[in-house]
């Protein structure tokens, strides 16, 4: 039996590279200083997806919204296997919270009638973990989070052994389902050389937009748009042209989308400046540590 | 959703697993009691299972003014879709204005959950809630007490502050061990209130083939010093370093992300954003580098003890002591000048001289 996957992911700022160059003078983190970078959780979504097609045959698709520059995602998702790629980006999709987010994703991934949906169980930007069951409760598909192992898959029922926190459990579940998968579900595949030559080139028509408005500044709208539509066509002779969704094209409903469709605001953000009261350096030497253990002993913290 | 309703009463989802409640929800009856307070409503627990009505008790004893009791075989083994369903059927017909969750993996899987099912607003992994008031920035429109939902956001580098003012109730989940745990008190008064499950009949979607728990084995919580390594360690077998000074100082023994990724000590013990956000009286880093994100979930220990080899090595910003020293020879020297106990300061003396 075939199964169809789709994978959710995004591109995320690297925030595990928050060090040296990073970081400000003031103690705080320059953001674009960090690369943009796949989601490593969604990679191992995305190895979970690949294995199931490898093994069982079916499809592979993946799917991320964002901005135009979140194609980079795609593209890498093509290099690792992936057999097609759907960008959703529209303005009106700014500034969505989780809820929003899942609402949005639900309306493309049912344009698919996926039998398995999976997504990484978290992304290291804001580590919310909230997106992958909202989408199944707007699929009203079961959710199977913290996936470990993959244990059984046949005959339209799959099996997962799960992270409990203290523990695991090992549940089964009728298809379709969506899968929320860990870090120490695989280990993902790397990028596939030939894989790489030849879609290294594919690009969006959002991606192609921008590319013409800095070659061409000083053209009309009506020149762009000509040169952006034939180039859009050479690309899908080649099958280069990433599918590109609006939120008109996915048929969803703008009040449920972005600012407006989102319940949670921030109210304030704050960087932190995460430096200690006053410091004392101590030599390496058995005085010195003596001293700070003596120390440490007179003011009660130890012994 | 259900409206903005400022007589709403503030709930606590009481987590419990085979019977027995685990330390997060009587850490959130802590922070509920205050939310309620500040908004003159009452606080309830609510307790879904199956034969689990005992654990009420517990939970007034914690502050609970009430506990609304929902118990089905159904509700026996978690699952997202048979809790989340009795959930928003209580929230539809009760209307309280706060609800929050442990940030566990049980919790992480059914608030959002209950959030899609009512198109509500919920935060993720607060490490503190309190009431305020919120101007919107765009409208200008004003909006008093609401829940603020404070959270670290971009591995721990910001924190930021989330509102929720019309789609309500007001739902986050907090992380384990930021509120402090309250002692129970045996006198106190509450009400049960059995609701029943909507579940008779009803097939929910996963069944449960084996579970495996096991009890954790370090409880960085609870300890008053703490003992951590890093990459710097070097290797598993030179981790032995950590657990030596840890036990000449009767501490537990932490670790970084980066430690627990390389294999050096598991998952239980790591310290950190993503790991246990810990405060102890003292806090010793060893050849810990200081991402952001294990700062963020240490910097508030009393004292911080860096030992490190590089200078310049972060972690160093939020230590109170610093060694810059090879921890391979600084720690076996610790752990001497330890053993030397109360003497020490003589010692000290004395090698000067």
């Amino acid at each position: 039996m075939k199964y169809n996957c789709v994978v959710c992911v995004k591109q995320v700022p690297d925030t595990k590279r928050i060090t040296g160059d990073a970081m400000t003078e003031e103690g705080t983190v320059n953001r674009g200083a960090l690369p943009a970078v796949f989601n490593p959780e969604d990679l191992n979504a995305l190895e979970q997806a690949l294995w199931i097609r490898d093994e069982y045959g079916g499809t592979v698709t993946v799917l991320t919204m964002g901005p135009p520059t979140a194609c980079e995602v795609l593209r890498e998702g093509l290099y690792r296997g992936a057999d097609q790629v759907v960008l959703i980006t529209d303005r009106a999709a700014a500034a969505s919270d989780t809820l929003a987010t899942s609402y949005i994703l639900s309306c493309a991934v049912t344009k698919f009638s996926p039998d398995i949906v999976l997504c990484g169980r978290q992304a290291i930007d804001g580590d919310t973990a909230q997106v992958g069951p909202q989408l199944a409760q707007k699929l009203t598909f079961p959710v199977i989070s913290y996936l470990e192992e993959l244990v059984g898959l046949d005959d339209g029922k799959i099996t997962v052994r799960r992270n409990i926190g203290n523990g695991w459990e090992v549940v089964s579940s009728k298809l379709p389902v969506l899968l929320t998968v860990t870090g120490s579900a695989n280990i993902p595949r790397p990028p596939g050389a030939r894989r790489m030559m030849k879609y290294k080139k594919a690009r969006s028509a959002a991606e192609l937009t921008g590319q013409v408005a800095d070659e061409m500044p000083d053209a009309s709208q009506q020149e762009k748009a000509t040169e952006v539509k034939k180039r859009c066509e050479a690309l899908k002779g080649r099958g280069l042209l990433l599918e590109q969704w609006s939120l008109d094209d996915i048929e969803a409903d703008l009040a449920w989308c972005g600012r407006d469709g989102s319940p949670t605001k921030v109210h304030r953000v704050q960087s932190i400046v995460l430096a200690g009261g006053e410091y004392r350096e101590f030599p390496p030497t058995d005085e010195g540590i003596a001293e700070l253990v003596g120390d440490l002993i007179e003011d009660h913290t130890i012994g | 959703m259900i409206d903005v309703n400022k007589q709403g009463e503030v709930w606590v989802f009481a987590e419990q697993e085979s019977g027995k409640l685990s330390e997060v929800p009587l850490e959130l009856l802590v922070k509920g009691r205050q939310l309620a307070d500040a908004l003159s409503v009452p606080l309830a627990g609510v307790l879904l299972g199956d034969g689990v009505a005992g654990l009420a008790d517990t939970l007034i004893a914690h502050g609970a003014e009430k506990v609304y009791l929902a118990e089905h075989p159904l509700l026996g083994h978690y699952q997202a879709a048979g809790y989340a369903r009795v959930l928003c059927d209580l929230v539809e017909q009760h209307k309280p204005q706060i609800c929050i969750y442990g940030a566990t993996p049980l919790g992480r899987d059914l608030a959002p959950t209950v959030a899609s099912a009512m198109w509500c607003g919920l935060t993720a992994d607060c490490t503190d809630l309190q009431i305020g008031d919120h101007t919107d920035p765009i409208t200008k429109q004003q909006y008093e007490k609401l829940m603020l939902q404070i959270r670290p956001a971009f591995g721990g580098s910001v924190i930021a502050t989330i509102v929720n003012f019309d789609r309500w109730p007001q739902m986050a989940t907090v992380r384990e061990g930021v509120m402090p745990l309250g002692a129970p008190q045996s006198g106190r008064k509450g009400q049960v209130i059995r609701f029943k499950a909507d579940l008779d009949g009803a097939t929910l979607p996963l069944e449960l083939i084996e579970t495996r728990r096991r009890a954790k084995k370090v409880n960085l919580k609870a300890a008053r010093i703490i003992v951590s390594g890093g990459a710097g360690v070097g290797s598993r077998e030179n981790f032995r370093l950590v657990w030596d000074l840890a036990n000449s100082l009767g501490a537990a023994v932490g670790g970084s992300r980066a430690a627990v990724d390389l294999g050096y000590v598991d998952d239980d013990h790591q310290v950190g954003q993503t790991g246990t956000t810990v405060r102890p009286a003292l806090y010793v880093a060893c050849g810990i580098s200081g991402a952001v994100q294990h700062r963020a979930g240490m910097a508030e220990s009393a004292k911080i003890l860096a030992i490190n080899d590089d200078p310049e090595a972060p972690i160093f910003s939020v230590a109170h002591y610093g060694i810059v020293g090879d921890l391979n020879d600084v720690i076996p020297k610790m752990i001497k000048a330890i053993r030397g106990g109360a003497g020490v300061k003589g010692a000290a003396e004395v090698a000067k001289a």
